[in-house]
């Protein structure tokens, strides 16, 4: 079971000027697409993948298979930039 | 045509104060600094905080100078964080004791920035012109480490210490960095009076890029490298900024708003005080900031080109310091007319390499004086 986490330093902000979610973290601003902010608003530290690939597929109606790769590409990416780490 | 409105800045450094227990002879602050007296104060700081927040900054960088110079960092760390700015401290670590480290902990800082004058006593202690600092600096590192504020190690690199390069992403490991800047001096301010002293060899650079290469594969997940090249040695200009105006702006320690740190070296620009003129109208329609903004400025080979918004033309400040011309092609493009003069100083750098030494140093003080 793996469960991702937002590292320290690390957090989501509704951008008031610009209308969209951002990710901040040390020296990075990524502006967050509707995809990753529903999969962010699910990486609450508690929650393992495989409940928020459920959680999200019932959400948007889509095969869970999908949504999986789609949520893995996504973390791992977030992972690699120091910004996300998966706990075990 | 009219230009679209410019899209809002992302990112805000604050230079707090231009005092600094170091001296380190590439510093990015102006040779002409603001005194003591000349610093604004906590109301004002906060008050463009909150404007910078509206106007729709992100990211505000607490920088200097040394920024612990400022009694009442505390309070800005503060004053940043009620208005939801995301607050990073970029420090040398000197100044900083346990105690306030917790203090600004608990103030909001997100994220510290340690910079990395070599990676022993001796080079980093003479770089820094500052007997004790390196020691010094590992007893802070080791602090934030405890503390688990997320930490970056900012290396600035030179003739001196690039081939320190393995043991300096070492050390970022051993501090438990998630980040390190690479960052190969770049010639403004300070570093551009000791060029000849600090200029690497064409076989450093070589070196430093497969290293970094192989490093970001080896220590994917681990450590995030972010590598900023020597740009005399490049084929294309830096992209200066992300271009001038577009993403980030400098306010000095006297209110002062740049477009970059070095653009007080162009002559003719006019630069306004965010303590007079609101924050907004300086980003949307001061004359500095629309000086070099998108494209419409540029001269041939630029204007033509594939790369103009890639890279914007490189460099003005750069453009000025070489060429003359704030609006010349930045001189390290191999398209530009000017490159010539690049290597040319390349040369002549390799030559004084031979010989030259640290004692060459003009080390950054309010007044420049001499190593030895």
């Amino acid at each position: 079971m793996s469960v991702p986490a937002l590292l320290r330093g690390v957090r989501v902000k509704q951008d008031t000027v610009r209308d969209m979610p951002v990710l901040l973290g040390p020296e990075r601003a990524l502006m967050l697409d509707p995809i990753g902010a529903a999969i962010l608003d699910r990486v609450d530290g508690e929650r393992d993948l495989d409940g928020i690939v459920v959680d999200l597929a019932a959400a948007y109606d889509a095969p869970a298979d999908v949504i999986r790769g789609d949520v893995e590409a996504f973390l791992s990416d977030l992972a690699d930039k120091r910004l996300l780490e998966m706990r075990t | 045509m009219t230009a679209p409105r410019p899209a809002p800045p992302i990112a805000m450094l604050a230079e707090l104060t231009h005092r600094c227990p170091l001296a380190c002879p590439y510093c990015s602050n102006p040779l002409k600094m603001v005194a003591r007296e000349g610093e604004i104060g906590t109301e004002a700081w906060a008050d463009i905080f909150a404007q910078a927040a509206k106007l729709g900054v992100l990211q505000l960088h607490l920088s200097g100078g040394e920024p612990a110079s400022r009694r009442d960092l505390t309070d800005l760390v503060r004053a940043a964080r009620d208005v939801d700015l995301y607050v990073n401290l970029i420090t040398s670590g000197i100044g900083l004791t346990e105690a306030r480290l917790r203090e600004l902990d608990a103030a909001g800082v997100e994220h510290v920035q340690l910079s990395l004058q070599g990676v022993n006593a001796g080079i980093a202690d003479l770089i820094g012109g500052y007997k004790g600092g390196f020691d010094r600096k590992m007893q802070v590192a080791r602090m934030i480490g405890e503390i688990g504020m997320p930490l970056t190690l900012n290396a600035v690199m030179h003739r001196h210490n690039l081939d320190d390069l393995p043991q300096t992403l070492d050390m970022a490991v051993e501090l438990g960095a998630r980040r390190i800047e690479i960052a190969c001096v770049q010639f403004q301010g300070w570093a551009l009076k000791n060029r000849a002293a600090l200029q690497p060899t064409r076989e450093q650079v070589a070196q430093a890029k497969a290293l970094v290469d192989q490093a970001r594969r080896d220590m994917r997940g681990t450590l995030v490298i972010d590598f900023v090249p020597p740009d005399y040695y490049a084929d294309y200009p830096k992209a200066c900024m992300g271009g001038w105006g577009s993403t980030g702006l400098n306010v000095t320690p006297d209110g002062t708003v740049l477009p970059c740190h070095a653009a007080e070296t162009i002559p003719g620009l006019t630069f306004q005080n965010a303590t007079e003129v609101p924050l907004d109208q300086i980003w949307y329609d001061g004359a500095a900031f629309n000086a070099f903004r998108g494209t419409d400025w540029m001269p041939e080979p630029c204007q033509s080109c594939s790369r103009r918004e890639v890279d914007f033309g490189g460099c003005r400040c750069q453009a000025m310091a070489i060429v003359g011309r704030a609006e010349a092609t930045d001189p390290v493009c191999k398209l530009s007319p000017d490159r010539p003069k690049v290597d040319a100083l390349l040369t002549e750098n390799a030559e004084s390499a031979a010989g030259g030494t640290t004692e060459d140093f003009i080390y950054r003080r309010l007044e420049p004086v001499r190593a030895r």
